[in-house]
């Protein structure tokens, strides 16, 4: 296919313009791309970006993820935080203004389970208009309590879709299932989620390929779960606390993720394009003023991180340590408006 | 002959409304209120902290100006769209209330049945209920019958900036209305908003082609013409188009009769 006629010329998804925009020859033409990614992102999302922030509740786990600081070999301090403390956690990120929050946990079912999410959550909704998780996959009928109680959104990566190179990195432990792991966001949308985050962690198989099953993922999701809304992430290995780095060899340059994050924006132009606070915030600006449309700002992940300094490991190094404040001032001198709520605690019961 | 848009007893001198979301800031927002001439600006109740009279939108919005028409975006069913008028409505005491249901969340299409559905229980409830839907003209009718206060059929997918798609179905509303039709969704230029005034329509409700634009300010004040333009061209009465040029030896010049 012709890159012209992918980048200007097409509309949507197919395999077919995605493969010749992620091509390598493609790479010659992402200041075109750019152009045309702002533009789209623009008209469909205006001159606004969407802020939220994380409160990670634990940091252990059961896994064994070799990429992961809380996989369960590495011999560092371990913390869960009691309801109590992680509403403390969360009046911090209320009083910065956050609206919309994401929970996230490692495998640790013993104490985060369904009856802690739904207590916190019942607490935390009184503050926040939009809450969401990223822990280990549940079934239906939990996503169905956690919906009721008051949870909207998930956010969970296939870290990879390669088959082998999944059972290499996830040997043992509950995560080795790639199906259960596969199938969790449309669990999570037959129980009325209404957003659903996907991903895969980049570093850990080949990039353009592991983009393709991304896309041919959401593009099921979106055509069966019509009424939920695909948000895409960009999880990028990052230099992290007992991380071994001869174990990745995919990682990939900035130009290759920009590359990536603009022939998403192409093929799914209606889409949410999310950036953490793993990327630095020279590239974290950069992009905001071209495809992004949510970021988190000043997160901690660590358990406990917002009222305690410290305290525990964290799961990756933030490369981006500005406070909220910050982060929306610098949106605010891009000519964007930093959102921080866009949703409604009463649209679940 | 200037008449005026009425809308539930509410009289109206400007026939253009006003989004409020995809602007840079809430001051730019503003100022294009401002520009624009409107007298209506609607707020999607997911985006502002109704209760809260300090919400950074919320008040940039001069209420004593502009009558605040809180919508339902995001609702995806009859009872979502029920829910967040109630509580909005509590906090606000504004009665008015544009029913948006769209459980599609990427072309945010609305979905007729659940729109009606919702229109009846809020009709009978004492909310004015301007309804967002597609250029159906039986369902305009079927909502009309209930009492809404306007029919509001999308021109083209919202934020598509597509202009008139849905022209020939509009003109079937405007036709058989007893009740404003307002344009919404789709307008992306001027020129847009003009055409759906010269067909007829009573208003136009236009947001991202106002909020996107290079100046928005300036924009807005396009629109405010474009809409008075077509108005006053529906008003003046087109002699219409035709298609081929009159014959100068007309074929019928010989009947004496």
């Amino acid at each position: 296919m012709n890159i012209q006629k992918a980048i200007y010329n097409d509309s949507g998804y197919s395999p077919e313009r995605l493969e010749t925009l992620l091509a390598a020859d493609a790479q010659k033409h992402l200041e075109q791309m750019a152009q045309k990614a702002r533009q789209i992102t623009r008209q469909r999302f205006g001159n606004t970006i969407q802020l939220y922030a994380p409160i990670y509740v634990s940091n252990f786990c059961v896994n064994h993820c070799p990429y992961c600081a809380f996989n369960c070999k590495s011999k560092l301090p371990r913390t869960r935080l009691t309801i109590e403390q992680a509403c403390k956690e969360a009046d911090i990120l209320a009083s910065e203004g956050f609206r919309h929050i994401l929970l996230v946990s490692g495998e640790d079912k013993k104490f985060i389970n369904i009856p802690y999410l739904a207590e916190l959550t019942q607490k935390l909704r009184e503050k926040f208009s939009s809450i969401s998780i990223e822990i280990y996959p549940l079934s239906k009928e939990e996503y169905e309590i956690l919906f009721a109680a008051g949870i909207d959104g998930i956010a969970i990566y296939q870290e990879t879709y390669d088959r082998t190179d999944y059972a290499k990195f996830h040997k043992t432990g509950p995560k080795s299932d790639y199906d259960w792991r596969l199938d969790t966001l449309s669990r999570a949308a037959q129980a009325g989620f209404r957003s659903l985050g996907l991903g895969f962690l980049i570093g850990l198989s080949d990039w353009r390929t592991q983009t393709l099953a991304l896309t041919e993922h959401a593009n099921m999701l979106m055509k069966k779960y019509w009424q939920a809304k695909v948000s895409f992430s960009f999880p990028r290995m990052r230099p992290a606390e007992n991380v071994d780095k001869e174990l990745f060899k995919h990682m990939i340059s900035d130009t290759e993720l920009v590359q990536m994050m603009l022939s998403l924006r192409l093929c799914f132009p209606d889409s949410e394009i999310v950036m953490s606070t793993r990327e630095l915030s020279g590239f974290r600006d950069n992009m905001a003023k071209i495809c992004v449309t949510r970021m988190s700002a000043g997160s901690k992940t660590n358990p406990g991180g917002y009222t305690v300094e410290e305290a525990s490991l964290e799961q990756f190094e933030v490369a981006d340590d500005r406070t909220p404040a910050q982060v929306s001032s610098m949106l605010k001198s891009n000519g964007l408006e930093a959102v921080w709520k866009d949703w409604d605690k009463a649209f679940i019961k | 002959m200037k008449d005026k848009l009425i809308i539930a007893g509410k009289e109206f001198s400007s026939r253009l409304f006003i989004g409020t979301g995809k602007y840079s800031s809430n001051k730019i927002m503003a100022q294009s209120i401002e520009a624009s001439g409107t007298e209506m600006v609607t707020v999607a109740l997911r985006r502002v902290d109704i209760q809260n009279p300090q919400d950074n939108m919320l008040a940039a919005i001069d209420r004593q100006k502009y009558l605040l028409l809180p919508n339902t975006s995001g609702a995806r069913n009859a009872d979502e769209a029920v829910r967040l008028a109630r509580l909005a409505r509590a906090a606000t005491e504004i009665n008015w209330l544009k029913l948006e249901v769209t459980p599609d969340p990427y072309y945010l299409l609305p979905d007729p049945i659940e729109t009606l559905k919702a229109a009846e229980i809020l009709v009978k409830e004492g909310f004015v209920v301007l309804p967002y839907i597609n250029a159906d003209p039986v369902l305009a009718k079927k909502l009309q019958d209930i009492g809404t206060a306007t029919v509001m059929p999308l021109a083209s997918p919202i934020g598509s900036n597509q202009g008139l798609k849905t022209k020939s179905a509009i003109e079937i509303i405007i036709s058989q209305a007893t009740v404003p039709v307002v344009v919404d969704a789709g307008i992306g230029m001027p020129s847009h908003a003009a055409e759906a005034m010269e067909m007829g329509a009573d208003a136009v409700l236009v947001n991202t082609a106002i909020a996107t634009a290079n100046d928005p300010i300036k924009m807005a004040q396009a629109f405010k013409k474009a809409v008075q333009a077509g108005k006053e061209a529906f008003e003046a009465g087109s002699a219409g188009i035709k298609n081929q040029a009159d014959a100068s030896s007309p074929l019928t010049g010989f009947l004496r009769d």
